[in-house]
Order: C-alpha cells, then structure tokens, then sequence
C-alpha cells in the first residue's frame, strides 16, 4: 500500500487520523500523513496531553506505533501526568507501541568549542523509530534545545534538516511550540513546519476558562477556520464538534407519537418523523415540560431509550410535578429506559457542559434527548457563542438518528418568533405554545408553526392540563377570534342555546304545516261531501223529470190506440 | 569524592569519550585537536574512547548526546560536556577544567 501511494503521487494529501474526538472532523482526516505538524500554544494550554494522545490513539487505534521525544518531561511524570485519562503509557511501551524518549538539556553543562551538528540527536531519534517501528513521532518541545544550544546559526540550520529528514523517514510528526509574544511560536518554529500548524489557546470569558483550538494553516486541504472549544477531561480530549457540520444526517420515514393523540392528530394523524429535532417554545408555565413528560412517556412504552437533560429543575422536583398530571416516570427511570440529567449550565463553562452532555448520549444512547430548556445555555455566555454550541449540540443528536426534543422559554408574549430565529432553523418541527389572555383569564394554546414534511394542521387547538396530562381541544374560532377557557365554555353553552330555540321553532313551523295540511284536507273531503250530495241530488231530478216524460208517452201511446180502435 | 580535586593532583587519570558519527570531517577534526591537547597538557596520563553512533546508537542515551561531535570528561570527576569540533582551545581548556582562568568569559 504504500508503494501505491507514492505511485499515485504528490496530489493527494494522505492523511493520518489523529483518534482524537472532534480534530479528524475540523481537519477533514487527520494530520497530514509522513509531514510535521506544528502544535502550539501558550504554556498549560494542552500541547502535550494532545500530542501523547495523538500517539497513544495510533498506537491503539490505527496501529501505528509512535515515539515520543520528550525535551520537558521524563517518562516517569509523563506517564504519571496521563495516567489520569485512561492511556496506560506502561502497557503501550511493553507492547512495543510506543517508546518515550526523554531528551536532557542543561545549557551550564555545554562548553562550545566549534563546529558542530545535531546528527547525535537525529541518531537517537531514528533508533527510537526503528526501535518499535514508528509511524509517528513527537517532538515535545525542540524548543528546549534553543536554552541548551547558544549558536542558534547552527541550530536553525539543523532543524531544517531535521524536519526535512522527518519528511524523508515518512513520519506523521507532531512538534509542540510555546506561543511567543508576536509570533506563533518564541523561536519561530513556524517557519520550518509549512504543512500544518495548529494553536491551542486557553482563554477566560466571564471567568470561566475555555480551551480553544484552531487550524492556522493546513496546505493542500480545506480545513474549519473556526476557533474550536474543546475539553480535556478522564478520556482524553475532545473538541466540539464531535461530528462534522454537514447536512448528510440519514432521514427516516418512522412516525412516533408526541404521547398526546390530539397533538399526533395535528401532525398529520401520525405525530412527529423519527430523528427529527421538534421545537417547543412558549413563555413561563404555558406547559413545555408536560409536553416533554409526554414525550418520554410515549417513548419509554415503545421500550425506547430517552435522555432528559434539565438544566432548571432536579430529576425529583420534575418528577413529581410530572406525576401530578399523570405523568409517573418513575418506573421507566427504574427500568433504566430513562435517564435523568439535572445541573446548572453555569457550572461549568460552556464547552464542557456540552461535551459531557455528548458523552452521556454517547454512552446511554438514547432513541429521544430532552433539552429543557434549551435557552439555560443563553443566559450564560455570550449569545452568538451560545447559539453556535446549540447548533453543534443538535447537529450531533441528529446526525445520530436521535429525536430531539428541544423546549425553549421565551421572554414575552409575542416575539417567540423573532427570538427563535436562529435556532428555529435548524428545527424540523415548531410547536409553539401561546398565552391566550381575555375576559381575566389566562389560558394556553397551541399550534404547530411547522412541520417538515408533515401535513399539520393550521389550527390553534387550547392546551389544557389536567390531572390525566395534557389535553387538546378544539376553539372556537369566532368573528371576535379565538376563544378559549370560559369564554369557550359560555360560547359553547350560547350555541346549545341557539340551537335548542331553533329547533324549538322548526317543529313549530311543522306543526302549523300538519294543522294546515289538515284543515285543507277536510276542506276537499267536504267538498267531496257536497258534490256527492248535489250529485245524488241531481240525478235524482233528472229520474223524476225522465219518469214525467216517460208518462206523457205513455198518455200519448194510449189515446193514439184508442182513436184508431174509433176510426176503424 | 571529596580528594579529588579538579586540577592538580599529579596521579589523576583522565578518560575522555569522544562521540562522533562516521568519519565525517568535524568528527576527524575534533579528534585530532583533542589528541593535541592531551598531548600538550595530560600526557601519559589519559585515555581517549571513540564512542560512533552510526555503530552503537543505544550509547549516547546514557550521556544525553545531541550535538556532534561531543566530548565527555568522565574522569576526573565531576563529568564535563562540550561539544564542538575543539578548535577553539581555549573554551576546550576552560571546558576541561585545564586551565582555572577566563572564567569569566562565555
């Protein structure tokens, strides 16, 4: 493999992973491969535990034995000093993976007499890379040699070709540098590494320290230019973020219920797509965290995993307010399906309480995370900052398939949309909780602002929370707007009202129209009546009349008869 | 230790080891201005050790080696370092602890 790569030739840039949480993301790959890496910073910024994991994390990792040239540190304090974040310096050294060597240098003790290299050094260095194979090689700090050696001539001229000859030994390098006062580095290291140069900084905002870290320069590749906060604690290091910020996160089609039938009803019948990141803002008490209490509980039923990260109230206090509405959590916490985390943001800086809070996801992964609310970071540091580590925090709940459930208090009664822009955007769904204020009531409503890819409903439903959860109900939606509480309640008992007097009237009128359907009825059957009478009446007339002048031809046949009887 | 004073006594031997890399010319030419040296202010009563890296890298670790050509004092104690190709006899000398003046120089 590695012919084939010096056949494929000088274009590509290899790199080399450095393992460490976060900085493979931020350099798209790692270190370039077989070239030195400047690393710099101001003294305790993080040099040295950054470079001694870059090398325990290839050793592990990838496989690449490495060597550590220590010029500050003896092996004994280093491998005290790392013992606290779980590399087992001793272990790694017995496997042959590694080989620390510590460089002595004591400027009384050298007497210069002429002529001179640093070939010695550069001996002792490839014995330790030939010793156990090395790939890649820490240079911690070459700056010591520039207190043990006073013809700095010699000594520029000599580093020059050592990391001409680092390039040569194909060794990803990593040198570490103190940050000078005008320069990147007190002896302008930088001059000599023009590949890759990274600083570290250790910055106090609000008197809260924050580690930063940031790409300077990266030839041959893109890189994030950003300052980048980033954490040491038990397990290393790690820097934000810990996923990259693309928008390739995989998409699922899966629905899961808000645990609230009415809300799913709102979202298309079927409640919000899994992975998604839904959005509850409100102001104080219009009932984000029962929408939460909701959520978990639905989730916890489906045997799913759920997250609740509260940043204003304890687990206890959430807990039995949730348990007042119905809500018992209790249990599913017992069963271990959900997880509580309470504390203050404020605590501790930004950047550590969101990589904690990575590490808890990473370690309990969950189907759900809870953030309530999601503002406490807001109040805390700058805004813009702020709104960024919010940004990476829900990119990487995302990137991991994990629906985030994120609520967000709002300051006054009707800006929650200006005040949400930033972070709304990132958001596939909105639900936005309202304070509807008339007749001396207060009451809640609720409307989805938006779904993506969800055909929700338009309506402002009343939010209503009772002691079996949370209910929706209809509005009414009246020419005076929308009504909710009593005056919902008085319109409703208005409109039976109506309704009962126009029923009251229909079967009035139905009953004028039988009366008259029947008064018109007896009318034709008497007419029936009378002409039936004048009919019989009639006729016998015409049977009287026809009698008479059947008689009179009677009389006139007879005297006819009579009068011939004479004549003959 | 504490009767081995540096610069007098007559029976102290003197080691030196001498860490070069190769035959490289700073290496050849350090190693004849020290024999020079030795000639001129120890004879009879030195030894010189030629310790080449390229040979056996493993031995500068012990004495910290960086620079090259290095020259080690290793007895009479205390152990002295200088490094160079010993052109300048002078610093060698007051390096050697051979010559107790200049101190004061750099």
């Amino acid at each position: 493999m590695e012919e084939k790569r010096k056949e494929v030739g000088l274009e590509i840039l290899e790199k080399s992973p450095t393992g460490i949480k976060g900085l493979d993301d931020i350099t798209g790959g790692g270190l370039p491969q077989a070239r030195p890496t400047l690393l710099c910073g101001s003294a305790g910024s993080g040099k040295t535990l950054m470079a001694l994991e870059f090398l325990v994390r290839g050793a592990v990792l990838f496989n690449e034995p490495g060597v550590y040239m220590a010029f500050e540190e003896t092996e004994q304090e280093l491998i005290r000093n790392v013992a606290s974040l779980g590399f087992d310096l001793k272990k790694l050294i017995a496997e042959k993976k590694l080989t620390i060597d510590y460089v002595h240098i004591e400027r009384s003790e050298i007497e210069e007499t002429g002529e001179h290299d640093l070939e010695g050094l550069f001996i002792r260095i490839n014995q330790a890379i030939d010793q156990v194979g090395a790939k890649r090689v820490v240079l911690d700090t070459l700056e010591a040699l520039f207190s043990g050696f006073s013809n700095t001539g010699i000594l520029r001229a000599e580093l020059r070709r050592l990391f001409r000859w680092l390039k040569n030994k194909g060794v990803t390098a990593i040198i570490t540098g103190e940050r000078g006062e005008s320069a990147l580095t007190r002896h302008g290291l930088e001059e000599y590494v023009s590949d890759c140069v990274i600083l570290l900084e250790h910055v106090e905002r609000n008197h809260i320290y924050t580690r930063r870290l940031r790409i300077v320069k990266y030839r041959g590749s893109k890189h994030e230019t950003n300052d980048f906060p980033f954490l040491i604690d038990d397990d290393g290091i790690s820097i934000l973020p810990i996923t990259s910020l693309t928008l390739d996160h995989g998409v699922s089609n899966e629905r899961i219920s808000s645990g609230v039938a009415a809300l799913d009803e709102m979202l298309g019948g079927a409640g919000f797509y899994r992975g998604s990141s839904i959005l509850i803002s409100g102001t104080a008490g219009t009932g984000k965290t029962s929408l939460c209490g909701h959520m978990a509980e639905a989730a916890c039923r489906r045997g799913e995993k759920v997250l609740y990260l509260s940043f204003e109230e304890s687990s206890k206090q959430i807990m039995r307010n949730l348990g007042s509405i119905g809500l018992h959590l209790e249990q599913w916490q017992k069963k271990g399906l959900l997880q509580f985390h309470a504390e203050r943001v404020s605590i501790y800086g930004l950047e550590a309480h969101l990589t904690s809070m990575h590490k808890l996801i990473d370690a309990f992964k969950p189907a759900v995370v809870i953030l309530d609310p999601i503002n406490a970071y807001l109040s805390n540091d700058d805004e813009l900052e702020a709104k960024t580590m919010i940004v990476r925090l829900i990119d990487y709940i995302k990137s991991n398939y994990i629906t985030g459930f994120f609520t967000n208090l709002t300051a006054g009664a009707s800006v929650e949309e200006t005040t949400d822009m930033k972070i709304s955007s990132l958001m596939d769904c909105w639900l936005l909780l309202r304070d509807i204020e008339e007749n001396g009531e207060r009451n809640r409503g609720l409307y989805v602002l938006k779904s993506r890819g969800i055909a929700n409903s338009n309506q402002i439903r009343e939010f209503l929370i009772t002691a079996q959860g949370v209910e929706l109900k209809e509005v009414y939606l009246g020419s005076t707007g929308i009504l909710t509480g009593s005056s919902r309640e008085v319109q409703e008992l208005l409109d039976q009202e109506e309704e009962m007097r126009l029923e009251e009237k229909i079967k009035q009128l139905e009953l004028v129209l039988e009366r008259k359907q029947k008064a018109i009825q007896t009318q034709i059957e008497l007419s029936e009546m009378q002409m039936k009478s004048d009919e019989i009446e009639i006729k016998d007339k015409i049977d009287a009349l026809k009698r008479q002048h059947k008689r009179i031809d009677l009389k006139r046949q007879v005297a006819q008869t009579s009068r011939t009887k004479k004549g003959a | 230790m504490d009767g081995k004073t540096r610069n007098s006594s007559e029976d102290e031997f003197w080691i030196l080891k001498l860490y070069v890399a190769g035959q490289s010319p700073k290496s050849v030419t350090a190693f004849r201005n020290l024999k020079k040296i030795c000639e001129e202010h120890l004879e009879g009563k030195y030894q010189i050790k030629i310790i080449d890296l390229l040979k056996n890298p493993q031995l500068g670790k012990g004495d910290q080696i960086l620079a090259i050509p290095t020259l080690i004092r290793q007895l009479p104690e205390p152990v002295k370092k200088i490094i160079g190709d010993l052109s300048n006899t002078e610093r060698v000398l007051v390096g050697l602890d051979l010559q107790p003046a200049k101190k004061g120089s750099f």
